[in-house]
């Protein structure tokens, strides 16, 4: 199986081509079996693969290489350092333990999706459409995780934000949906184009694109590259992260990718396509460690992020935009992970994620199906019973986001936490912005709960009549995705509760790396302190929110208007948008004005002059033309005109006329033959 | 009996009546007469020479000229008739198709 992983991608593909060629004619039933099991035989190819890859001998030094052809023969070129380079870019596929792990979340969280997306979907028109636009997001984001190049991740790198622009435009009739599909691709491009330059630093840098080689010649301690460029490339890849992962400066795209559809935000925004940039900078994890000063930055980057949206999350009423800041949050503390080195437990996180946060997405679509598409959580509340499975479902989401022990979001949570205070690379403030962060998404998540399902309902009447649990084809993800968020967490069962941290051995030979400072030996007083001091300040998050939403409801309101200011700066989400169009869209906006104004002056100007000077110059050959040449002409005419005078007037067209001359010819002639004139001129002289 | 050039004179005459009414006569009818007065005129000269050479030869050649008088006769009635139709005339000074 692992001479065709190159399958694992083509199964969506072909769906994709399926769906968006022939889906149109074919009905719902069809499009839902090829675009669902498609990707369920590329899950189920995975597998394979994956356990082949386990059994594979010591000898592949955990990396199984499966080029397929070359791409790009490029040829030789110079160097920076001015050797002689060849590049040759493959399309090949790459599996080793990282590539493994986000096979195996894109491959089984998306064909999860998958399933539920025919319930969720089965009311909505463009059925095929969302089906082929999904799997077309797989195939990319296959391409993505199994590329074995940073020139073919790209290219997964860009389909998936094809795709993302693709769906959150979906319902692109609404204007605020089309808006918003804008707002993610072109707010991506930023970080695309730092991506590419980087890219292209690293040709003229290390000659290659191949992971592998270019892991293996950072670490090579001889390495004669200087430190300002590898941290150059780092910075560059990391803007890329931050727009593809949706981190300060470039997170505001992924609230409003709320528009699309909920599967939709559940799979790309939130479990799989958002991580890409978490496991770009995994895999790119040889040169950050080269960089102390990028991983600074990716560090803080991550932790601001974290509080930042953790924050504007406090106060949102749209379910899914809880959800949305709750993602980039949660992104932040897998980049803190990362800036700290600790990539095994960003990417343990991402992992642990994907399951909580699309269990959460699906779970919340779940209730706004249920009440007809309501969204806002101040007219949801008392679901518990009637929706029983999607609160169930959404209580383990809860528990599991939020740290609470024995769930998968604590295991992974609390290695960060603890790397981040531990880590060489990691500082107090660091730990304790992340720990505050804790605390915030504890209460926001359990605000989100009990305004849902707890309290009194506060459901308009008429769609209280057609609350209804959602059908088997959307439970049943629900609860595979709950077994995930419960069980994931025990792959990384950390040696301070006496585990053996299997995950984080596995990625060990990935991210294993001399030039990395060595980490502190772990205290266990010192790490289950800090353990039990962040799941307490969980607790406390829980009990602010259960005091205030269930226990006493209305003293929310009240908090809300003593805080003031501060209530509304969070509401308005700290008017970054508004900062941002202040600053950048209308400037570019300015521009366009500006350049709109030059061609209208200059260049059509300048076309219009030319214009104008040929219309003179043809006016001036007009007068020429009318004036003399026809003048020469007129005068010619005239000219023969007066002269045929004398021979047109004898023209008449009369026949007498004609009679005449020749009658008078003839007497002429007689007279002239008659008449001795030569006898009488003798005779005269 | 009478001399032969009585006979001239009276052809000369006649011809030259019938070509003045041929050259200022506006109707086409009076045109057409005068020509058969023409006709008429060399007639009395060709059988008045014929006498007076002796020779038959003449007073053929006029039944020849009258032959062709009568022909020429039926084929100008027939042209004054379409051009009538065409022109809504027999004026010979409102025809002058000639010029074009």
């Amino acid at each position: 199986m692992l001479d065709t992983i190159w399958l694992i991608p083509v199964f969506p593909l072909l769906g994709a081509a399926i769906q968006l060629f022939f889906g149109r004619r074919s009905s719902n039933r069809a499009v839902s079996a090829v675009s669902v099991g498609l990707p369920g035989l590329s899950f189920l190819w995975a597998l394979g693969c994956f356990a082949q890859f386990l059994g594979l001998p010591e000898s592949y030094h955990h990396v199984f290489l499966r080029p397929l052809y070359t791409w790009l023969p490029a040829g030789a070129f110079h160097l920076s350092n001015g050797s002689l380079g060849n590049l040759n870019v493959n399309v090949g596929m790459q599996l080793d333990p990282l590539s493994c792990v986000m096979m195996l979340v894109v491959t089984g969280v998306g064909f999860l999706i998958h399933v539920y997306s025919i319930g969720y979907m089965s009311h909505e028109g463009g059925y095929y459409r969302f089906f082929g636009y999904l799997n077309l997001f797989m195939f990319s984001m296959l391409v993505l995780v199994l590329a074995d190049n940073y020139l073919m991740m790209f290219v997964g790198w860009e389909g998936v934000g094809l795709c993302s622009y693709l769906l959150i435009g979906f319902y692109f009739l609404r204007k605020s949906a089309s808006d918003a599909g804008k707002k993610a691709f072109i707010v991506n491009r930023i970080g695309d184009a730092a991506f590419l330059l980087g890219v292209m630093l690293m040709v003229v840098t290390f000659g290659t694109l191949d992971f592998q080689t270019i892991t293996a010649v950072a670490r090579n301690p001889h390495l004669h590259v200087g430190g300002g460029v590898i941290t150059t490339i780092c910075i560059l890849l990391f803007i890329g992260a931050t727009g593809k992962s949706a981190q300060i400066p470039l997170y505001v795209w992924l609230p409003d990718a709320m528009e699309g559809p909920t599967p939709v935000s559940a799979l790309i925004h939130a479990a799989t396509m958002v991580t890409a940039g978490v496991y770009m900078v995994a895999r790119s994890n040889a040169l950050y460690v080269l960089s102390p000063t990028a991983l600074g930055l990716v560090a803080a980057i991550g932790a601001a992020t974290a509080i930042w949206a953790a924050s504007i999350g406090l106060v949102q009423n749209d379910i899914k935009r809880v959800l949305a800041y709750s993602t980039v949050s949660q992104l932040g503390y897998m980049f803190l992970a990362c800036g700290v080195g600790a990539f095994a437990a960003g990417v343990f996180h991402l992992m642990t994620h994907a399951f909580f946060k699309a269990l959460l997405f699906l779970g919340s679509g779940s209730v706004i199906h249920a009440l007809s598409g309501e969204q806002d959580m101040r007219k949801m509340g008392a679901l518990w019973h009637k929706i029983p499975t999607t609160a169930k479902t959404m209580l383990i989401g809860t528990l599991a986001i939020t740290g609470t022990p024995l769930l998968s979001g604590f295991f992974s949570k609390d290695e960060i936490l603890w790397q981040s205070f531990s880590s060489p690379y990691g500082n107090k403030l660091l730990w304790a912005v992340a720990v505050v962060t804790a605390g915030m998404t504890a209460f926001y998540m359990f605000r989100l709960f009990f305004l849902t399902f707890a309290g009194s309902s506060r459901v308009p009447h008429e769609v209280e009549h057609h609350i209804h649990e959602s059908p088997s084809s959307m439970t049943v993800p629900l609860i595979c995705l709950a077994v995930g968020a419960v069980g994931a967490g025990y792959l990384g069962w950390p040696k301070v509760l006496g585990g053996p941290n299997w995950f984080e051995k596995f990625l060990d030979p990935v991210f294993e790396n001399p030039a990395m400072r060595p980490a502190l030996e772990h205290t266990w007083n010192l790490e289950f302190g800090l353990m039990l001091l962040s799941v307490a300040i969980a607790l406390v998050g829980f009990f602010v929110a259960y005091y205030w939403y269930v226990k006493q409801p209305g003293i929310a309101e009240r908090v809300a208007a003593a805080a003031g200011a501060a209530y509304s700066l969070l509401l308005h989400k700290y008017y970054i948008d508004e900062i941002y169009d202040a600053l950048f869209v209308h400037r570019v906006e300015d521009l366009g004005s500006a350049l709109a104004a030059f061609d209208l002056g200059v260049v059509d100007g300048g076309v219009n002059g030319v214009g104008w000077t040929t219309r003179m110059s043809a006016e001036l050959s007009r007068l020429w033309d009318t004036w003399v040449i026809d003048g020469l002409v007129n005068v010619l005419a005239f000219v023969v005109k007066i002269m045929s005078w004398p021979a047109r007037i004898v023209q008449t067209g009369l026949v007498q006329n004609y009679a005449w001359f020749i009658t008078m010819g003839v007497l002429i002639f007689m007279v002239y033959y008659l008449v001795p004139f030569r006898a009488f001129f003798a005779w005269l002289f | 009996m009478i001399p032969t050039d009585y006979y001239i004179f009276l052809g000369s005459g006649l011809f030259t009546i019938g070509v003045i009414g041929v050259l200022t006569r506006r109707n086409v009818l009076i045109i057409l007469m005068s020509i058969e007065l023409i006709l008429n005129a060399v007639n009395i000269n060709l059988v008045a020479l014929s006498q007076y050479f002796k020779s038959v030869d003449g007073q053929v050649f006029a039944i020849f000229v009258i032959t062709d008088a009568a022909a020429e006769a039926a084929v100008g009635l027939g042209l004054i008739i379409a051009l009538f139709r065409n022109k809504e005339t027999v004026n010979a000074d409102e025809i002058d198709l000639l010029k074009w």
